[in-house]
């Protein structure tokens, strides 16, 4: 590995220097940079070095998974197919943090194609964190795409992070729920400069008594943009929830178009949206407690990126 | 001590809110500011803490000049300030505010402690997010704990606050305002038309139409703002009367 692969892990997915505490693979510029497997826990290669698969055996408790991406230089366009099939009732965390760096005038992408195979009862925590880092001029840029399948009763809490440096994203999430499955997503992104940010989520609830929450935090500072779509589909009896807010700082610019879509008589489906600016009674207070106006700011986007 | 000297302040639109405010809070004393809605009560509240900027006059905390200093430098001098209508923010926690009120990090027990003085149970609150979801009581009691959190404190302002609090925990806040009270370290300002409040104040200042109707020792004042109460007039009502 390298030292920029390095940083980027440190930052991406909680790496501590020496090693992970579960399966793991780790993969740069294109190539696998370490593997490793438990006893519940199998990654295979795909054919082609195009991807992995991960299996998850059924009933495996409180394991970790990592799968960091980092793309260290430019005028690379990595697309990497990673397959999870997680076993009936397994509880696991899975941490896919990925990073791009460019110091020259190249482009760095990364796409990780990730599709989510969750049988019976299954329970997965997947926490993904992106970050552009390097001096260069070239565009940095990642592009995930999501497949989500849930079975009976599965449940999938995806917590997704893109704090800063990715200069183009579009990020795609695709799901259908099966009965009593939950699809959970907490998504945050702050962009700045000139950058732009994408996302696009469509559920599909076919299960009764199916249910999604989306909640998407946002900050467009600068110059940056961002898109954010959703649809949800309520196909049975089901409940979804989708919530959108947004900062804009400077002259940043969010396009929110939410939409549901209701077959069915007992699908009870909810849109919240809020874009603006950050309160100017929030700074005040912020000042009143000895904290200087760009302090407040900053502290405000923290908490509203977290929360 | 906070000293308020011929304080006016007129809105672009050229609206008077304060004509001619002339006042001293003693250190180590209880003053209560009271009077008619629209008086001016808050108004003193947003100029003393930095928010708002006098037309002419000046503004002393202790030996100090603080009329043309900024709210975070006013904050950092000690002054501390409980809103009226307290702020919500989506994504921080009670945690999180009462740390960056208290400048650093703050143990358990000193959380509890806070919170506790505000009728609150750390367990149940330390996490959540100031937002939407805590009532009108709750986010007041979070709001004066901001104030309980503050170090270095000099002078600590509460605009209303038994606003939306309820009657049990009414005497809770009494409680706080008399310890503070018999600490005897710091200037406490605070805006209120509880009587239970005025009637364990040191000082009573009237403030109507942007000017002191009255001020004095508490045996002087709420005797008098008691009579007006009765026969339903303003407070101090012939002085307002005789001026306009």
């Amino acid at each position: 590995m390298n030292k920029v692969t390095e940083e980027i892990l440190r930052e991406v997915s909680d790496w501590n220097g020496k090693e992970f505490d579960g399966a793991f693979n780790i993969r740069e510029n294109g190539q696998c940079a370490g593997v490793r497997s438990t006893e519940n826990i199998r990654i295979e290669p795909k054919e082609g070095g195009r991807g992995i698969d991960i299996y998850i055996a059924p009933g495996t408790k409180k394991e970790n998974v990592y799968i960091p991406a980092c793309v260290t230089v430019g005028n690379i366009d990595d697309v990497v197919y990673n397959d999870f099939h997680v076993g009936e009732n397994a509880d696991v965390t899975i941490i896919a943090g990925c990073g791009v760096h460019s110091d020259g005038e190249g482009e760095a992408r990364h796409n990780g194609i990730h599709r989510f195979l969750l049988d019976r009862g299954a329970h997965v925590v997947y926490k993904e964190k992106h970050i552009g880092s390097g001096t260069g001029v070239g565009l940095r840029k990642i592009d995930p795409v999501t497949d989500v399948e849930l079975a009976e009763d599965a449940v999938l809490e995806m917590e997704t992070l893109q704090i800063r440096g990715v200069d183009r994203t579009t990020r795609t999430t695709r799901g259908v729920l099966k009965d009593r499955a939950r699809l959970i997503i907490h998504e945050s992104i702050m962009t700045d400069g000139e950058e732009y940010a994408k996302t696009d989520f469509e559920v599909d609830m076919q299960g009764e008594d199916s249910a999604v929450d989306l909640i998407s935090r946002s900050v467009a500072r600068d110059h940056s943009y961002q898109e954010y779509h959703s649809k949800i589909l309520g196909n049975n009896r089901c409940t979804g929830h989708s919530e959108c807010d947004a900062i804009l700082v400077g002259e940043g610019k969010v396009n929110a178009s939410p939409e549901l879509f209701a077959g069915n008589l007992d699908a009870a489906l909810i849109h919240e949206a809020a874009i603006g600016k950050i309160a100017g009674e929030q700074i005040l207070k912020l000042q009143t407690l000895g904290l200087t106006e760009e302090e407040a700011e900053e502290k405000i986007i923290e908490g509203f990126l977290r929360g | 001590m906070l000293t308020l000297k011929n304080i006016h302040w007129t809105l672009p639109d050229g609206e008077e809110i304060l004509k001619g405010i002339d006042l001293t809070v003693q250190t180590g004393k209880l003053t209560i500011v009271t009077g008619p809605n629209g008086g001016g009560k808050t108004s003193i509240a947003k100029l003393v803490s930095g928010l708002e900027h006098p037309t002419s006059g000046e503004i002393w905390l202790d030996d100090v000049d603080i009329t043309d200093k900024n709210i975070t430098e006013r904050a950092k001098l000690g002054v501390s300030y409980a809103f009226q209508q307290p702020v919500r923010f989506k994504g921080l926690t009670v945690r999180d505010l009462l740390m960056l009120a208290a400048g650093g990090e703050l143990p358990e027990h000193r959380l509890c402690s806070i919170l506790g003085k505000v009728g609150l149970c750390t367990q149940d609150y330390i996490d959540r997010e100031v937002n939407a979801s805590l009532s009108g009581g709750e986010i007041k009691r979070i709001e004066i704990a901001t104030v309980l959190a503050r170090k270095d404190r000099k002078l600590a302002i509460f605009d209303e606050p038994e606003a939306g609090i309820d009657l049990w925990s009414f005497a809770g806040l009494v409680d706080v305002f008399e310890r503070l009270k018999k600490k005897g370290t710091e200037t406490l300002l605070v805006i209120s038309h509880q009587e239970r409040l005025l009637n364990i104040a040191d000082e009573i200042v009237v403030v109507a139409d942007g000017k002191v109707r009255a001020a004095g020792p508490r045996e002087e004042i709420l005797p008098q703002l008691l009579a007006d109460e009765k026969v339903g007039s303003c407070p101090i009502g012939k002085e307002i009367q005789s001026d306009e």
